[in-house]
């Protein structure tokens, strides 16, 4: 089937997230979505899936108008959306996340539904349990789920939210090729990607989005500069890796494990160095975030010792890691980083060391004001911090650190930024450390650690895998060490 | 507040209009329900409004349920802040009266250290009430129980305790009876001028709780901690701030203020310690700051509002055999139907931001 | 008094559980969906009264039962409406409803305190109330006791073997996620807390006319509304378990009227408190059962181990937070 969008627009209170966007996806077409962060693709997605109303414009199927307002309705003609962040239902199993939706009888016909959910994850290669709970799979295997369900569903345009973010090389394969198989049989395919090399691989047109508008598109054979134009208007620079120089050991792990995410975290031994930038890649779940929250005092290890400068922490307080010099950054910035209605002065104020017992609103404000204008934050001291955008809230988080932290334990920090913001909070955390500073960061995005790290740890089941310097490694090799293949 | 636009009609601020439609949609229920009642509304609301105001006496019996009413309702706005649904203070205010009557009964004996024993049965009673808060908040950081159940919990061991001291260990010398214990001489009594009829101590103290309350919460240290612990526990543990200890220490406030509440019902209003000595009030006092919006400017208003309807809802039953409950449904209502109107105002303001709405009805 | 006879107290067990159960089961289902009805307690008051005065005046129990249950409902439609459509705080309508509802409640029942009105009699089964020892203690009550037996058999089987069952749960779970594949979670949550909320009706009527028959102030019902909250956690909201929490309280109960004969000595406010610190002693159990470093120290003792997963439940993920598009 063929779908256009026609002139939408869609405005959140002030800010225009689509902006008078069209394009057409033809019947058994891979089309390619490219973007950076921001660029409101996710937003046009969800309208076109049904998800959120449009504000203006309109949708045609087969040349008619269609207006739907609901994912009810966007799927009984035919569209589906694998959104980026997992919509299922990790506490059930996998064959009732399978059920969910589809039309039934009253009482529960598992079986049934069994035999033919094993026939469809043969057909496409997948390997799925129906038994487990969904909070055992990885991100790959949730979609893979997701997949089975909206074909059961008679979906014929199936629209993919940066899909190959978090799983491994092996998994994208799988997917891919069940893509084409899509395509081939006259299924329509939008990948909406921020990652060039992505959309490349696998579509046949792409279509570029840029600060809410359509700024091109193209055809295949691609012209990467050209593409990289159409979603940058300048050609993006990039940060550049550091120079490593060798120092103490700061953190020492000795076979630590500690359960949290899927697998927790077992038999860790590291050693972190002063001025080291160490970036931990994996599937969501398989460690690094639980090995980030150990090394910062969040979270006991069930067994072996941390050290910090060659003390041993026993006594978990993160109040007293903060002491040693270690600080956490949370990946969710407003949900675990930031405090919601609170403003950036009260949060200025709430940091004030010397918490006298009448708190000084007036020289808050002014160092509110002073840190705003030093890191550039869109917005004034009395703004409450939930009304900032993604990169200024984690240019306000990055203002809060002290001038000279001994380590820095970073979750996903660029989560969500558009370039500009992702590039000046590399400058920024590198000026750290050049000064002497550790900085460990996780990321989903392996091209970033190659750009950034020296040094690249690899978690794979709670494991490190592969502990290898960043100009020894490339991202194929990576991608397969995430999979466990080493 | 009123002004006129240019055709001369009258525009009332529409804050105002909300209130006053809110007003009118409670006084339109009550008036069903008194009719269903069989008795007649304006004669009800006559003798509601009467009850409480048409004298001076009875103007001080409705101040005497103001003062504990705005204590309580003070401390709480401590436990809301951080985020705490404080329903034991109840029984704090039990625990204060309690420890109270304790101090006090060792008072009996020396007729001319009366004063000293007053304001050592003060003290005695924040401590009770912050202790018995206490229990709460441990049993919430340490033990993981909600703070609902904690306290309500606790809040029938409180009632328990009270009943069993007033027909056991300190019943009246004779039989045990429901009218408490022993009444306590006069000089055990906080005094009141014969004119005035209301201590001039317990004006002093509830002035001093709505502005230290109102202070402390917007300038202090405290204040911040308390309000970045109740939006976001977690976060707040990342910026230095114990998120336990801030909570046991609100609810100690709570309790303090609400100990101080049941130490005036004793000394100030029935000398001695009776069945229901707390007369709900920790529970109203839940109302009264959901009515005020957690504002602490509203609170006194609201309370002595409610105070009214209390006081004059007793006549009620005398005048037209109606039960006195008639004041809870009418404060209930209120509370209800002033969240209705705010979530109705969320409603439209979510929708003029161009944000999806819950609704009903088929996807 | 003071003998012991089993079968007595097993049918009172039985019997003096019905209106428990019911509230608990309603409950139960209401959080599953994500929803909690905190009025519990007054609704419970507003129904029986609401029961007690239909069934008098139109000197028909049936009509009663109706008009109980239909309190219950309108109720729970209030919380679920105030909180779902009107985004207001789920605790917070609770609470003000607990209130306001027990209000009412004295207040409309005033003129009909203390006065005889019709109760249920036993309802033998013919056949199945002839053997010996089970006979009259399992099967001579009258219909809301089987009535609330039954209803655990039908909630569970409804809950984990049916579509509507699945749903419900996935409702509760990530009603996101339940609003993508296109099944609208507030109409969910709304009709579950309509129908705990019809349950919960049931128990104020069941009462009013059967258990404690009669209204008054105080009506006897008080406080069960809080302590079927409380249920509800220690059954891991699951209906099954809650049940058994249910029946558990209701012996409880029971022995106290015994120990009460049995130790004079102890005044009467012991036992008639001790519901409530036991409430706050196994909501503690439950929530240390879950603690991390319990569970490492149970991993090692087998029988401990079984113990804590029996007792284990977890939340419906989303309970108490509805859902919020875009």
């Amino acid at each position: 089937m063929q779908v256009e969008l026609v002139d939408i627009h869609k405005q959140y209170g002030a800010v225009k997230a689509n902006d008078g966007v069209s394009l057409t996806v033809a019947p058994g077409e891979l089309h390619g979505i490219l973007g950076e962060n921001g660029a409101g693709k996710s937003t046009l997605m969800k309208i076109l899936a049904g998800f959120t109303a449009r504000t203006s414009g309109s949708v045609r199927v087969d040349g008619k108008p269609v207006d739907y307002r609901t994912t009810a309705a966007a799927a009984d003609l035919g569209v589906g959306m694998l959104y980026q962040d997992p919509l299922d239902f990790p506490q059930l199993p996998v064959i009732d996340n399978f059920i969910l939706g589809q039309a039934g009888t009253i009482s529960l016909s598992r079986n049934a539904f069994k035999a033919r959910f094993q026939d469809q994850a043969d057909s496409f290669h997948f390997r799925l349990n129906p038994e487990a709970l969904v909070n055992s799979l990885t991100v790959g295997e949730r979609q893979q789920l997701e997949l089975l369900r909206l074909l059961a569903l008679g979906i014929r345009l199936l629209i993919l939210d940066e899909p190959t973010t978090g799983i491994s090389a092996a998994q994208k394969e799988v997917l891919y090729s069940a893509l084409r198989r899509l395509a081939a049989e006259g299924k329509s395919v939008l990948l909406v990607s921020h990652k060039l090399e992505d959309v490349e691989a696998l579509c046949d047109r792409v279509t570029v989005l840029r600060l809410g508008r359509v700024t091109g598109s193209m055809a295949r054979p691609f012209d990467t500069e050209g593409l990289l134009r159409m979603m940058f208007g300048t050609p993006p620079h990039t940060p550049t890796r550091s120079a490593q120089p060798a120092g103490n050991a700061v953190l020492m792990m000795d076979r630590v494990s500690s359960p949290g995410g899927r697998s927790g975290l077992v038999d860790c031994s590291v050693a972190i160095r002063q001025g080291e930038v160490v970036g931990l890649a994996g599937l969501e779940g398989s460690g690094q975030d639980v090995f980030l929250r150990v090394a910062g005092g969040l979270k006991p290890p069930q067994a072996g010792s941390v050290h910090l400068s060659g003390q041993s922490m026993c006594d978990f307080n993160y109040h007293n890691f903060n002491k040693l010099g270690v600080f956490f950054l949370p990946s969710a910035r407003l949900e675990e980083g930031l405090i919601p209605e609170l403003t950036i002065t009260e949060h200025v104020a709430l940091q004030d060391e010397r918490r006298a017992f009448r708190v000084p609103y007036q020289a808050a404000a002014e160092d509110a004001a002073q840190r705003i204008e030093k890191f550039r934050i869109k917005g004034s001291p009395q703004t409450p911090v939930e009304e900032l955008s993604g990169g200024n809230q984690q240019r306000l988080l990055l203002s809060f650190l002290p001038p000279d932290p001994r380590l820095l334990l970073l979750e996903n920090p660029t989560r969500g930024l558009d370039l500009e913001s992702v590039n000046w909070v590399w400058q920024h955390l590198q000026s750290y450390s050049r000064k002497g500073t550790c900085i460990v960061f996780s990321s989903p995005e392996l091209d970033e650690i190659l750009m950034v790290a020296g040094r690249v740890l690899v978690f794979f089941n709670g494991r490190v895998i592969m502990d290898a310097a960043a100009a020894a490694t490339d991202v194929q090799k990576l991608g397969r060490a995430l999979a466990g293949k080493v | 507040m009123v002004s006129k636009d240019s055709a001369g009609h009258l525009i009332i601020l529409p804050q105002l209009r909300e209130v006053l439609l809110t007003v009118g949609v409670v006084f339109g229920f009550a008036s069903l329900l008194l009719i269903i009642a069989g008795a007649p509304p304006l004669e009800a609301y006559y003798h509601l409004f009467l009850g409480s105001l048409s004298s001076w006496v009875k103007f001080t019996h409705v101040v005497k349920v103001w003062i504990p009413l705005t204590l309580c309702a003070c401390g709480l706005l401590f436990t809301f802040r951080i985020g705490l649904w404080n329903i034991g203070v109840e029984g704090q205010v039990m625990i204060g009266s309690v420890f109270t009557t304790w101090v006090l009964r060792a008072g009996g004996d020396s007729p001319d250290m009366g004063p000293v024993f007053i304001v050592l049965s003060l003290a005695a009673a924040a401590l009770g009430g912050a202790l018995w808060a206490a229990v709460a908040g441990f049993l919430k950081t340490k033990g993981g129980v909600n703070e609902i159940f904690a306290g309500l919990g606790l809040n029938f061991v409180a009632q328990g305790i009270v009943l069993w001291l007033i027909f056991g260990p300190w019943k009246q010398p004779g039989v045990a009876s429901m009218s408490g214990t022993e009444t306590f001489p006069a000089t055990l009594w906080l005094n009141a001028p014969a004119l005035l009829r209301i201590p001039p101590v317990a004006l002093a103290l509830v002035v001093a709780a709505l502005v230290a309350t109102g202070l402390m919460l917007r300038y202090t240290r405290i204040g911040l901690d308390l309000k970045a612990v109740g939006r976001n526990p977690g976060a707040a543990f990342l910026y230095g701030l114990k998120p336990s200890r801030l909570m046991v220490l609100a609810m100690l406030f709570a309790g303090g203020f609400a100990g101080l509440a049941g130490n005036l019902q004793v000394t100030a209003v029935y000398h001695r310690l009776i069945p229901a000595i707390s007369s709900n009030y920790g529970y109203l006092a839940l109302l009264v700051v959901m009515l005020a919006n957690y504002n602490i400017w509203l609170v006194a208003p609201v309370a002595f509002f409610f105070a009214c309807l209390n006081v004059g809802s007793i006549q009620l039953p005398m005048m037209l055999q109606l039960d006195s409950s008639l004041g809870g449904v009418i404060q209930g209502a209120l509370v209800l139907a002033t969240l209705g109107m705010h979530g109705w105002r969320r409603i439209k303001q979510t929708q003029a931001e161009g944000h999806a709405v819950p609704s009903p009805g088929k996807l | 008094m003071t003998e012991l006879d089993v079968s007595i107290i097993i049918a009172g067990v039985i019997a003096g559980a019905a209106p428990i159960v019911l509230a608990v089961i309603g409950e139960t289902i209401t959080e599953k969906a994500g929803l909690i009805n905190l009025s519990l307690d007054g609704s419970i008051l507003l129904a029986a009264m609401a029961s007690f005065v239909v069934a008098l005046k139109a000197d028909s129990l049936l009509a009663g039962f109706v008009a109980g249950a239909l309190v219950g409902a309108a109720v729970a439609a209030a919380v679920a409406v105030f909180s779902i459509f009107l985004r207001q705080n789920q605790v917070a309508v609770g609470f003000v409803l607990t209130l306001l509802t027990r209000d009412l409640a004295y207040f409309l029942g005033n003129p009909y305190s203390r006065l005889q009105g019709p109760q249920t009699a036993p309802v033998p089964i013919p056949g199945l109330d002839q053997i010996p020892f089970l006979g009259p203690v399992l099967f001579n009550h009258p219909l809301p006791v089987y009535f609330s037996v039954v209803l655990i058999g039908v909630c569970w089987w409804y809950l984990y073997r049916t579509s509507p069952g699945l749903k419900l749960r996935a409702v509760g779970e990530n009603p996101k996620a339940a609003y993508a594949r296109g099944i609208n979670p507030w109409n969910v949550q709304v009709f579950y807390a309509v129908c705990g909320g019809l349950l919960v009706g049931l128990s104020g009527a069941t009462f009013a006319l059967c258990t404690k028959p009669g209204w008054g102030r105080p009506q006897g019902a008080e406080g069960t509304g809080w302590i079927a909250l409380a249920l509800v956690i220690f059954g891991g909201w699951h209906p099954l378990k809650a049940a058994i929490g249910a029946y558990l309280f209701s012996f409880l109960q029971l022995m106290g009227i015994y120990f009460q004969g049995w130790l004079p000595a102890v005044p009467s406010q012991v036992f008639q408190v001790a519901p409530f610190p036991l409430m706050i002693f196994t909501l503690l159990i439950m929530s240390l059962a879950q603690n991390e470093s319990v569970r490492r120290w149970a991993a090692q003792h087998g029988r401990a181990a079984a113990l804590l997963r029996f007792l284990s439940g977890m939340a419906p993920a989303s309970l108490g937070r509805p859902f919020r598009p875009d």
